[in-house]
């Protein structure tokens, strides 16, 4: 042991020196994009597999080069563990040279590639992570938020149904920051527009059977909308009970973050009605329409927001590095914040000095099984919210570098 | 009227639900514990099983039109046939052995049946309804009672006191619980101790996939439903006492109610409060409320 | 076979030189869970004892060492001292309600106060919930910038290496004779007046301890701590791990963190490799799909392959071997 220890010390030394010279390596050859995905796990269909394809689809319709390099995908799965993710995306930029990174789907992962990305000056769009954090208290100059965060879709829900005559809120919200941070926005609009919040329950995640006493609750409390502060399998159970007690009669259901996915998997009967607010629907225009067949032909479901979002910020970013000619991660920051984005995802965003994408946001209700006449055809939108009325303005900003 | 602070009609409410969820914690437990007293195998797929027994209704609805009701009969049978399959090719071969390795099987399997149906089906799950004749609500004045949880209620309950029944009181019952604790001398009087033993095993897991149909409708049907439970369902037992079939009921139901309670009181808990009155219970009593310790 | 110390010598150079081939981030990552590994295997492999809630010890070392680095500014020295206190702590806390039983009730006793300590970091804002506690920092040491991950990895090593050391110093002791001998026969050792349960209770202090040195390393590795660390999921990978590398060998606990670890990063490429060259397209499903493979791995381990990686290999050299050196891995 002790001819070990001598031997480590003379090694760390040297390789203290090494070490310095073996830097990071900048790739000139391709541009390389990296996309870290919950794709085996509870997030799997909202971005998963699905987003793999969408990159892939985004990257191909580009033209597969740009200038003359030819544009790399590297994904994988990260489980939802941000050790995964962080050895991944570490590989990726030190030793594969990555250029632009996609991902979260997981706000911890979300947070801890952001700060990655920031060090390594390369830009980073997150989708999935919902948490407002990433433009705000944790911005850096390289992350970008690209579709949703927790305060658009509480302020589109909220604000959109209190106009629609929904003024007494009961919440059910999921017992995490994310839940509680949906509660918060949705009940801080309601309010500023003369509603009431009547009450709310916390549950913990995963909590399968204890939804009946919740929703006992709620109903008890007479309120006219149930908000669901919550998310994947809880929300989905959390519908199925309500509608088992009735409440979904009594009481309007606004899901404040859903996806496309979770709605088909419970089936009309069950949502009809329902509430929530997204950015994107794959029926809401010819564009959309087009690009969604091409992408059912290859996963067999319809897109989620997410893998539109996905796709879009993929051409963004290269639109950005032919103009430039350079994948210069300050020069594509610069570029892609002071030029607007018009693509399938969105008409209008713009990307602001806190790295928020702002885009419109959609109140929508599920259709009941009447009114739907084919297969994925889910949803009426009943109203377009403005990007600068959903998302935090710079007065509330607590992000250091939009001051 | 007020409790603690709380409307009467509220907490009323929240006991009905609690002894609905405990009926059904209990019927599930039921199977765990009949594994572990007869079988000593503490058998950690339950939730996996249970799981399959669910998606085998809706799979039995959706590519063959059956019914929930024949599914009734139908997915315990396949489920437990499939027990069948593991206590053949896998279980018995770990009976000699420390407990541990039954056990580390046991996560192993569920690990994989997860993954499996997740590859298939995603992690969204599937959706699945009641049949119509059990739909609706009752007024019972204090609060509206779904009539399918009326219903699963009324099914546990009689499946439970069947299975203690069969167990305590009848001659089959005798002979399980005597090839356990001496599985040569029950042999020498010419009962087949191995068949007896998966028979057994078929049987619990037969409960788990029970249980899995009657959570069909009013759960989302997802390959992770049974690893949510599973920890609850453990501690259920372990309180209880590991091989007490009489304990696994009592404390479903109590479990059940106090969950409920609790989330009225402090919801966040609710989860938790499993494990608090688990620790509280080992620490104090450990062979568990009416067990004897092995 | 191969003689102890050369066994030894070799595995001392292959660390040695491994960050220069191998990803220094990741080998920090199988060190640390090596460790993890190592102190569950002292109570499992030596002292008998399945602990169902070490997840709790790791995710909670890592938790405090976390915080007393990142929001309290304390120097790198003292967050991973602030980590083993920790799990020492908690250790003690856990072990003076559990040491009394044995079997199965130990083990769900250790599970059900895992639960409510993971309940307590959910709630906690200073943990960050689901977001996690991020910005860890590395520090310094002794002038050291730690922020270099080659001279990191050293350090780490040096501190696995240490705990490793401590594992084996304790299981030679008359101290770790003693453990073994409650595993084999709990009431022949009463017998024999030796006091049980205050053994149990300081293997059981040492193993969370060791927890606590691993976890609080790992979360100043990644820099980020959550909840995953401590869930319950985790204890199950830990006894994935020491079952597969071989219960109750000294290495086998290392060589499980290391396929373990290595299946989770590289799994997808594995599968992509396999479907690339055998141009069969469902293989891409493997490597989605780590919780069907853990799993499969799980059953096959417990059903043949009881020993363990390390545990076969012994048992093959033994018997090759025939006379000689009382190999001990």
């Amino acid at each position: 042991m002790r001819f070990g220890a001598f031997c480590c010390a003379a090694i760390t030394v040297l390789s203290a020196g090494w070490s310095i010279q073996a830097s990071a390596q900048i790739s000139g050859d391709a541009v390389k994009i990296g996309f870290l995905t919950d794709i085996s796990g509870t997030y799997a269909d909202n971005d998963g597999q699905g987003g793999v394809e969408a990159i892939k689809m985004a990257i191909a319709d580009f033209g597969g080069t740009v200038n003359g390099k030819k544009i790399e995908l590297l994904y994988a799965d990260h489980l939802n563990k941000v050790d995964v993710a962080n050895n991944k995306a570490h590989e990726w930029f030190d030793q594969d040279g990555l250029d632009m990174m996609i991902g979260g789907a997981n706000s911890s992962v979300g947070l801890a590639l952001a700060k990655l990305s920031a060090e390594k000056k390369k830009p980073f769009m997150a989708v999935t992570a919902a948490t407002a954090r990433l433009t705000n208290e944790d911005c850096t100059p390289y992350t970008v938020a690209y579709a949703y965060d927790t305060i658009s879709v509480s302020r589109g829900t909220g604000g959109a149904i209190v106009d629609q005559g929904g003024k007494t809120w009961f919440f059910i919200t999921a017992d995490y920051a994310f839940g509680t941070s949906l509660q918060d926005e949705t009940a801080k609009v309601v309010q500023a527009k003369g509603g009431k919040v009547l009450g709310s329950v916390r549950h913990p995640v995963g909590a399968s059977p204890n939804f009946s006493s919740l929703v006992l609750q709620a109903q008890a409390s007479k309120a006219q909308i149930l908000g669901l502060a919550t998310s994947g399998g809880d929300l989905i159970n959390a519908v199925k009970t309500a509608n088992q007690f009735g409440v979904n009669k009594t009481m309007h259901l606004a899901a404040i973050l859903t996806h496309i996915t979770e709605i088909n998997s419970l089936g009309l009967n069950l949502t009809q009605g329902m509430y929530l607010t997204d950015s994107w629907y794959w029926d809401q225009d010819d564009e959309s329409r087009a690009w969604s067949k091409r992408f059912f032909a290859i996963v067999h479901r319809m897109p989620t927001a997410m893998q539109a979002a996905d796709y879009s910020a993929t051409l963004t970013y290269l639109k950005a590095v032919k103009a430039l000619d350079s994948d210069d991660g300050d020069k594509v920051m610069a570029y892609m914040k002071t030029h607007p984005i018009d693509d399938l995802f969105t008409k209008h965003g713009t990307i602001r000095p806190d790295g928020r994408m702002v885009h419109d946001m959609y109140l929508r209700q599920v259709k009941t099984p009447a009114e739907s006449k084919y297969p994925w055809d889910y949803y009426k939108t009943i109203r377009t919210i403005p990007g600068d009325q959903a998302f935090n303005t710079k007065a509330e900003s607590q992000c250091k570098l939009w001051k | 009227m007020e409790i603690f602070g709380y409307p009467a009609q509220a907490v009323l409410s929240q006991l009905v639900i609690g002894l609905v969820n405990g009926s059904f914690y209990a019927m599930l437990s039921l199977g765990l514990a009949i594994i572990f007293g007869l079988l000593n195998v503490i058998n950690l797929s339950h939730g996996a099983l249970y799981m399959l027994g669910a998606f085998a209704t809706w799979m039995g609805l959706d590519y063959l039109g059956l019914s929930y009701w024949a599914m009734l009969i139908l997915a315990p049978l396949i489920v437990g046939l499939i027990g069948v399959v593991i206590e053949k090719t896998m279980l018995r071969w770990l009976y000699k052995l420390d407990h541990l390795y039954g056990l580390l099987l046991m996560i192993g399997l569920a690990s994989f049946l997860e993954g499996l149906l997740q590859s298939f089906y995603g992690a969204s799950g599937v959706s699945y309804s009641a049949p119509d004749a059990l739909n609706g609500a009752a007024d019972l004045g204090f609060m509206v009672l779904p009539v399918y949880q009326a219903w699963v209620v009324a099914v546990s309950l009689v499946v439970c006191f069947a299975t203690w029944y069969a167990i305590e009181r009848t001659r089959l019952g005798s002979y399980l619980r005597a090839g356990t604790e001496n599985p040569r001398l029950v042999e020498a009087f010419g009962i087949n101790v191995p068949r007896l033993i998966t028979l057994t095993y078929a049987f619990g897991v037969g409960l788990a996939g029970l249980a899995g149909v009657l959570a069909a409708p009013t759960v989302q049907v997802s390959p992770q439903m049974g690893s949510n439970l599973i920890v609850v369902v453990f501690a259920v037992v372990v309180i209880g006492g590991l091989s007490s079939i009489v304990g696994a009921i009592v404390t479903g139901l109590v479990l059940g109610v106090a969950e409920a309670l609790v989330s009225l009181f402090y919801p966040q808990a609710s989860a938790t409060v499993v494990f608090v009155i688990m620790a509280i219970v080992l620490v104090l009593r450990p062979a568990g409320l009416f067990g004897k310790e092995r | 076979m191969i003689d102890r110390k050369v066994a030894y010598g070799l595995a001392v150079v292959v660390l040695l030189l491994a960050p220069h081939f191998v990803y220094p981030l990741f080998l920090m990552n199988v060190l640390c869970f090596a460790l993890f590994a190592c102190s569950f295997n002292l109570l499992i492999g030596f002292a008998g004892l399945v602990s169902f809630g070490h997840a709790a010890f790791f995710g909670g070392a890592g938790y405090i060492a976390g915080y007393v680095l990142a929001t309290l500014h304390w120097p790198f020295a003292l967050g991973i001292v602030a980590g083993i206190v920790t799990g020492a702590s908690m250790g003690l806390g856990f072990g003076l309600l559990a040491a009394r039983r044995n079997g199965i009730y130990f083990s769900m006793i250790t599970l059900a106060l895992a639960q409510m300590i993971y309940f307590v970091f959910l709630q906690a804002p200073f943990t960050g919930g689901e977001d996690g506690l991020q910005g860890i920092p590395r520090g310094t040491l002794a002038g050291l910038d730690l922020t270099n991950d080659m001279t990191f990895y050293y350090v780490v090593l040096a501190i696995t290496s240490l705990g490793y050391a401590l594992m084996l110093r304790v299981v030679h002791s008359p101290f770790g004779q003693v453990l073994l001998a409650i595993r084999e026969n709990e009431a022949r050792a009463v017998s024999l007046g030796y006091d049980v349960t205050r053994h149990k209770l300081l293997a059981f202090v040492l193993s969370t301890s060791l927890a606590g040195l691993a976890g609080a390393t790992k979360a100043v590795s990644v820099g980020t701590q959550t909840l995953t660390d401590a869930h319950w999921a985790m204890s199950g990978l830990v006894i994935l791990m020491v079952l597969i590398g071989g219960m109750g060998t000294y290495f086998g606990p290392v060589i499980g963190a290391l396929v373990i670890v290595a299946l989770e990063s590289k799994l997808g490429d594995f599968g992509n490799l396999l479907a690339e060259t055998t141009h069969v397209d469902w293989f891409r499903q493997i490597g989605v799909s780590v919780t069907m493979v853990t799993g499969l791995i799980f059953v096959v381990c417990v059903l043949t392959f009881r020993r363990g990686i390390v545990g076969s290999m012994l048992a093959l050299s033994r018997k090759a071997g025939g006379q000689g050196a009382r190999q001990h891995g």
